[in-house]
């Protein structure tokens, strides 16, 4: 009998909640090994298993996988959520790496400077709406079908519920302007597994406060400006 | 006949070098259009071609792909260097994604202001001596075979000595501890294809010089 995949993290969102999504959506039951201090991380890095001492990573089937898009890859390939062909695979590949673009925004807003934020916030929307919900809602009408690929459910539908979540958490409204979203969006959330994983009691994890966000800073040593280090060619018009 | 894969990106390495790494070393013929002005870029946005409205962009197989991973991941799997199974390419995606993270470190030191120059190519010799080169080298020495993985050439070696070519061009003494990686160096170069692409007049591209990081800045409206 095959052991749960175990995943190593801090107790937060971060890089790990897409796989704890994927996971979750596919059925599979996982563990938690979850870290609190950098005494804890340095532990974890000094075990050797972190490839290049970085989370996360996730133990499963014997291999200890750091690098979240191999982990991802990983799991969509071995429960049947990355397309039946190639041509599949590269619109899921497409899809998936637009939505971690805007996630990664959203993910690195906490740490603005506080001078920033606003401006940053009206960035992350203007993105959301301008540039990649209208690529999701295209995609659905154009194909009429109730999936983004493939007539079935794949990582791109996982992903794309998952921040489309994240964006109204910075803005309640923010599907507005995309009424075939706002189906998806209800659609998706009712699959059994998905809906099980937004329930409360979940191991899904909350949005980041103010105390844990301190406790993430400490365990991660950021830096200051860190929103706009790494949006790199993103904060950039390109 | 096939129609020979179209690449459209600026006259330069940028976001497009590792797939023309990965095309040259399948041995597969390509074209390149290059946007030489912000119109041409606004062209291929009003046309519809960019889902993002971002370069780099392939047209590959009826398909205008977008996402420099999504077009790495299909050239990959479709020429046969991504491994045999699942399990063989979790490790390649594991080597390939600590390939792109020096890489985009090297790639955004490349375009940095020259205040913030000196503090980056310090971080970048440290990452590639402290972990990136080492955590490849054990890879190597576990097995002691001539390829990253499963015994035959993947991208995980193309893209690594794609790698090791940016590190020697940065600093030709970091990679002096490492054995293994310069044996992976000279055995990749040494393949037919790859050696083409090395020589003088293939499409492979030479460092960012101040005139085109200035051609970049004004297409990409970045600083």
């Amino acid at each position: 009998m095959a052991e749960k995949p175990k995943l190593h993290y801090f107790n937060g969102r971060g890089r790990m909640e897409t796989i704890r999504w994927l996971l979750a959506a596919a059925g599979v039951e996982f563990e938690e090994e979850l870290f609190e201090t950098r005494e804890e991380f340095e532990k974890l890095i000094q075990g050797g298993t972190l490839m290049y001492e970085q989370v996360p990573m996730v133990e499963i089937d014997g291999m200890n996988l750091v690098e979240t898009r191999a982990i991802l890859r990983y799991i969509a390939a071995k429960y049947d959520l990355y397309g039946r062909n190639l041509k599949e695979q590269a619109w899921i590949d497409m899809y998936v790496e637009g939505l971690k673009d805007l996630s990664d925004m959203i993910m690195y807003f906490p740490l603005s400077l506080p001078e920033e934020k606003e401006m940053n916030l009206a960035y992350i929307l203007e993105r959301a709406t301008t540039r990649f919900f209208p690529v999701y809602e295209k995609a659905l009408r154009d194909h009429g079908q109730n999936f983004l690929v493939g007539n079935q459910l794949s990582w791109a539908d996982i992903q794309l519920l998952e921040v489309i979540l994240m964006a109204e958490e910075c803005k309640p409204s923010v599907l507005s302007g995309f009424p075939l979203l706002q189906e998806f969006k209800a659609r998706i959330s009712h699959i059994p597994t998905i809906n099980k994983f937004l329930q409360p009691g979940s191991q899904r994890k909350p949005p980041l406060d103010e105390e844990s966000m301190e406790t993430v800073k400490n365990i991660f040593k950021f830096e200051h400006g860190m929103f706009l280090k790494n949006m790199g060619t993103i904060v950039a018009e390109y | 006949m096939a129609c020979r894969p179209k690449l459209h990106y600026f006259n330069g390495r940028g976001r497009m070098e590792s797939i023309r790494w990965l095309l040259a070393a399948a041995g597969i013929e390509f074209e390149e259009k290059f946007i030489e002005s912000p119109e041409d870029l606004e062209k291929l946005r009003n046309d519809g071609s960019l889902m993002f409205q971002q370069v780099p962009m392939v047209e590959i197989d009826g398909m205008k792909l977008v996402q420099t991973r999504a077009i790495l991941n299909y050239i990959a799997t479709k020429y046969n260097l991504y491994g045999k199974d699942i399990k063989e390419r979790a490790l390649i995606d594991m080597y390939v994604e600590g390939v792109a993270d020096l890489n985009e470190m090297i790639l955004l030191f490349s375009i940095c202001p020259p205040g913030e120059k000196d503090a980056k190519l310090a971080l970048i010799k440290e990452r590639t001596t402290k972990r990136y080169f080492p955590a490849f080298e054990k890879v190597l020495k576990s097995h002691g075979q001539d390829y990253l993985v499963g015994n035959k050439l993947s991208r995980a070696d193309i893209h690594l000595v794609e790698l090791l070519y940016y590190v020697e061009e940065i600093d030709s003494s970091l990679i002096a501890n490492f054995p293994l990686l310069k044996a992976l160096e000279a055995r990749v170069s040494n393949l037919p294809t790859v050696k083409k692409f090395l020589q003088p007049g293939s499409q492979r591209k030479p460092p960012m010089d101040e005139k085109s990081l200035e051609e970049a800045k004004k297409i990409f409206k970045f600083k």
